[in-house]
């Protein structure tokens, strides 16, 4: 009757257009796949791997790959899941993630994701990694322990803010991390704002707003009333 | 909440259950103490080895432990393989023995400067030395998870876990499940 | 500041161009010696990117210093056949007599030793850089003359000559090496048959690319030459990947000190077929050497009509420019590599958009290995039917290998495709093997009962690397070497790789320090299994193939470094209490902890 295109998502039938990437098609279908770098609101960076799926067999990443007519994809099966929980568990062990003293704890999509797929514990052993804090801004706290590479206050920045704040540089496990665009690479020597949109775009605890804390209190926070899974239609913050 | 133990035969042995706080702020333990009267229910199905609550010094063999806080020091080590060797399941219990929590907050100094400033260069403290008696455990150059010297079989998070996720975990296992938390349960923080 | 007029030399040479970034930073490195923060922003303004996009370049490359070196800065290629050998000894000799730790540069400011990926020179190793200038065959005679030069500080320039040379040696010749084209004869045929024809001569040769993946290179051409350029500049290009950072591979090291003019003309003709006027060889950083001679070259080429505008009277504008790398292994991927020419770290990029279509500066865009484009003049000039005659059905034509290691005549040799592991190792050799990496880390290692297999698509696949190992060597420590050198080389980027590399070689060094048990095994399967299906690029797919292949193949090497069939600490006990015993001048028997569990 209708000439849509689906395709098969744990079996069941997702309508796409065409250009939709797998991940769009199963938000706009309220599916969720889990992801920890893709935001809706910008093109897809592809780093976390979180988001990892089994299209006809093959690996692949969910918020890259186009859907296709026809095509077959595992999403939350145990072995998807089972790789999902270790690359949560390799972000847990490669920076400092101390939730009880984190002021997006509640908020945050990596703990959020973490609970959605049982991560017990870090399983690895931790590197607990020497990041130093940016607090030099007036209005604005960076903790880069909590970083998780996601990129997405770079593409804020620069797509939306037109600011080029932030840039990922560096290179492996010692040397990637967010470049700040000044020579003192600190954030009070920019033109960044509390009003920026990349100030309020990371998924983790990294970029906070200062002295605003715990204004809604632990327990009665986004994801702890409603576990991720629930709220993928809901606008992301 | 489950009960398991209506299910349960009437002669069926008491488990022995021991637990202790390592590095750790005895918070998990006062988080546990809030399953309040369902303690009295606990008592039914287990005897307490080894434990803050009994005052034991050192645990026998046992069919459970519940581990609260990280690794800081030697001494933490040496209770820890006590545990481990006398326990058939070792549990993880709380941030500070899952990931190190907050005592691990220190591993980005040098021990060796914590211990000059702290009691040495400071000012306003008594300058008598960093202490050396051999009855002091020696702290370890980093705070570690418990898991990362023995092996840990089941991991309870949060800071401090909630009574009822201890209750869940706690009646799980003595029923013998795998312990699960829902969505409520889960949390780090 | 004094340095601008310098940099400012170096910005206008390159047009204040962004895209030229790593150029532009390594111009000004070899003149300024490091790259400071005041060097940077004068960069990021004269090229007008923002600051920290710069900073985020000049860190991600090994060869980039964003803090003072040394005036000598030397780096011993750390491969397994430099280790093989004794490059570790000559290092800590040299460390001792410079009173020096690793990595650190000295007191005074004028020297650092450390170690870098394999620096292509394995069949003359222990190889080592100074200033980024390659020295061959070291010994502990020359140890002791150029720890003596440095003390003097005496120019490396001024340094014996014979240090620097850098042999060929080529064992074994076949049809490419053994090639007697005059430079242009292959181009001039090209140009006869016109474009469409010799795609289809290339298709008929069934020439395949000879990085290692083994693509159809007729195939890239034509989807390349079928693309349509966008934007303002619509183009076409031609990249010659020189960037051959496999360890133990050499190939194109020899090709292109000895056969550039072939290489060129292969890009020539690439260029010719796909319709760009333009290409671009990316040179890997420890080939610096190289640079001059290929310049010369390439001059020497458009002084005889064969490169630049109406090539050979046929209306063929082409050129060809070099541009360097920086000790980035992961600029070999392909579109790493268009992210490198295009001023930004080496980050491969999310594919499709494959570069035939949207390559280099968003352009289409054909990225050939050195070898491949060599072998297409062979093509050009002898056809496809005649190409297609040599090798096996799937594997056209030869494939050159660098053969280092456990051997009596390491060095280039050249087989058809089809040739077993056997016979190689019968040529250059080697007795009492136990094991040959084929293509590298990422490649394949096979043992003994394995030597009849065949190299080609068919069976084993390679890029060139070819290291023997004999029965004397220890496969463990082949692996362990490999996982230090994937978890150096990672990006960075995505999450399997950055954390997956860090975490097996972790686990190696706890195995080889006698603290490892059948569990740290258990997870090492389990990292590959993440790793192989989840990871960005071919680097992090392929990582913990030695891992793999070792644990397969030669398990007792792990297993008798296991110190129990029980759970195992992840670190020393008792070294994590010296410390507190340094500061409390304790050493009681409570101050020690065993790392066994007491009795």
């Amino acid at each position: 009757m209708s000439n849509e295109l689906t395709f098969q998502l744990d079996g069941e039938d997702i309508s796409f257009t065409p250009g939709q990437t797998i991940m769009q098609a199963a938000k706009a279908a309220g599916v969720y796949i889990p992801h920890l770098c893709w935001h809706p609101d910008f093109p897809a960076h592809g780093s976390c791997k979180l988001c990892t799926v089994k299209v006809n067999g093959r690996f692949g990443s969910s918020c890259t790959m186009e859907a296709q007519a026809g095509m077959s994809v595992e999403n939350r099966t145990a072995e998807l899941d089972d790789k999902r929980r270790t690359l949560l568990q390799m972000f847990f062990v490669e920076g400092n993630h101390f939730c009880p003293s984190c002021e997006k704890s509640g908020n945050c999509t990596l703990q959020a994701t973490a609970y959605e797929l049982k991560m017990m514990s870090p399983h690895f052993d931790m590197f607990y990694p020497d990041r130093p804090v940016d607090a030099s801004h007036p209005d604005i706290l960076l903790d880069f322990n909590r970083c998780i590479m996601c990129s997405l206050c770079v593409t804020a920045s620069r797509e939306v803010d037109g600011k080029n704040v932030f840039a990922m540089g560096g290179r492996g496990i010692l040397g990637r991390r967010i470049h700040i665009n000044s020579e003192s690479g600190k954030l009070a020597d920019t033109d960044f704002a509390v009003t920026d949109r990349a100030a309020s775009i990371c998924p983790v605890g990294v970029i906070l707003v200062k002295r605003k804390g715990f204004a809604v209190p632990i327990g009665e926070r986004q994801y702890d009333k409603t576990p991720i899974n629930e709220q993928v239609k809901e606008p992301t913050a | 909440m489950n009960a398991p133990m209506n299910a349960a035969p009437v002669a069926a042995k008491k488990l022995k259950v021991a637990t202790t706080s390592l590095a750790g702020c005895f918070g998990c333990h006062m988080s546990f103490l809030d399953i309040d009267e369902r303690i009295l229910k606990l008592l039914e199905l287990v005897e307490f080895d080894r434990s803050p609550i009994t005052d034991i010094k050192h645990c026998g063999p046992c069919d459970l432990g519940l581990i609260e806080g990280g690794l800081c020091n030697a001494e933490n080590v040496h209770v820890l393989r006590e545990f481990r060797k006398n326990c058939k399941i070792l549990v993880a219990v709380g941030a500070c023995a899952i990931n190190g929590g907050l005592p691990a907050q220190r591993n980005h100094l040098d021990l060796r400067d914590i211990l000059e400033e702290v009691y040495q260069t400071e000012a306003g403290i008594s300058h008598g030395g960093i202490p050396n008696d051999p009855e002091l455990p020696l702290p370890l150059n980093q705070v570690h998870p418990i898991h990362e010297v023995v092996k840990v079989d089941y991991f309870l998070p949060g800071c401090p876990p909630p009574a009822d996720a201890i209750w869940k975990l706690l009646t799980d296992l003595l029923a013998g499940r795998t312990p699960t938390l829902g969505h409520g349960l889960m949390h780090y923080d | 500041m004094t340095d601008f007029p310098r940099i400012d030399a170096v910005l206008a040479r390159h047009d204040r161009n962004g895209t030229r970034l790593v150029q532009i930073l390594r111009e000004v490195q070899e003149q300024l010696g490091w790259l400071s923060p005041a060097t940077l922003s004068h960069i990021a303004a004269g090229i007008g990117w923002p600051r920290a996009m710069v900073s985020g370049t000049a860190s991600f490359y090994s060869f980039f210093h964003t803090r003072p070196r040394g005036t000598y800065c030397v780096l011993w290629s750390d491969n397994i056949t430099d280790r093989m050998l004794g490059n570790t000894d000559l290092m800590d000799a040299m460390c001792k007599k410079l009173w020096l730790e690793p990595g650190r540069v000295s007191e005074d400011g004028l020297v650092s030793v450390n170690t870098t990926s394999c620096t292509g020179m394995c069949d003359q190793g222990p190889a080592l850089l100074v200033n980024y200038r390659a020295i061959t065959r070291m010994t502990q005679a020359r140890l002791g003359e150029m720890v003596g030069l440095i003390r003097n500080q005496t120019p490396v320039a001024e340094w014996p000559a014979e240090w620097f040379s850098v042999e060929d040696n080529i064992r074994r010749k076949d049809i490419l090496l053994g090639h007697e084209l005059m430079p242009g004869q292959a181009l001039k045929a090209a140009l006869e048959r016109g474009p469409q024809a010799m795609l289809d001569e290339i298709k008929a040769g069934k020439l395949r690319g000879r990085g290692g993946a083994g693509f159809g290179t007729g195939l890239k051409w034509e989807a390349c030459r079928n693309a349509v350029g966008t934007g303002d500049n619509p183009a076409h290009y031609v990249v010659c990947n020189a960037d051959e950072g496999e360890p133990g591979t050499f190939k194109d090291r020899v090709l292109l000190n000895s056969y550039a003019d072939l290489v060129f003309e292969g890009m020539s003709i690439a260029g010719y077929v796909v319709g760009a006027k333009k290409g671009l060889i990316y040179l890997r950083g420890e080939y610096r050497y190289l640079l001059e001679p290929l310049e010369s070259a390439l001059a020497a080429r458009r002084a005889s009509g064969l490169l630049g505008a109406d090539i050979l009277g046929k209306g063929f504008d082409f050129d060809i420019e070099i541009h360097l790398g920086a000790g980035a292994y992961v600029c070999g991927e392909e579109s790493a590599l268009i992210e490198s020419l295009e001023g930004k770290p080496g980050r491969p990029r999310i594919r499709p958009p494959f570069p035939v279509t949207r390559g280099y500066l968003d352009q289409p865009t054909t990225v050939n290995n050195v070898e491949t484009l060599a072998a297409s003049c062979l093509i050009a000039a002898h056809g496809g039917a005649w190409y297609a005659g040599h090798g096996t059905e799937k594997s056209a034509g030869t494939k050159i290998f660098s053969v280092s290691g456990d051997c009596e005549r390491p060095g280039i040799y050249e087989y058809p495709y089809g040739v077993t592991v056997r016979q190689v190792l019968d040529d250059c050799g080697a007795t009492d093997s136990q094991a040959v990496q084929i293509s590298g880390p990422s490649g394949i290692c096979v043992s003994t009962e394995e030597f009849g297999r065949r190299i080609a698509f068919e069976d084993l696949p390679t890029a060139g690397a070819f290291m023997v190992f004999d029965d004397t060597r220890d496969m463990f420590e082949v692996a362990r070497n490999f996982a230090h050198f994937f978890a150096h080389e990672s990006c960075g980027f995505c999450t399997p790789c950055r954390v997956g590399t860090t975490l097996v070689r972790n686990m190696m060094d706890k195995i080889s320090l006698g603290h490892g048990s059948p569990y740290d095994i258990n997870e090492l399967f389990k990292l590959h299994r993440v790793m192989q299906g989840a990871s960005h690029c071919g680097l992090g797919n392929s990582a913990c193939n030695p891992v793999f292949d070792t644990l397969n193949k030669f398990r007792p090497a792990y297993e008798r470094r296991l110190k129990s069939l029980d759970y195992e600490p992840a670190f020393d006990l008792d070294a994590a209490l010296s410390q507190a015993r340094q500061m409390t001048g304790r050493d009681d028997a409570a101050a020690h902890l065993t790392n066994e569990a007491e009795a």
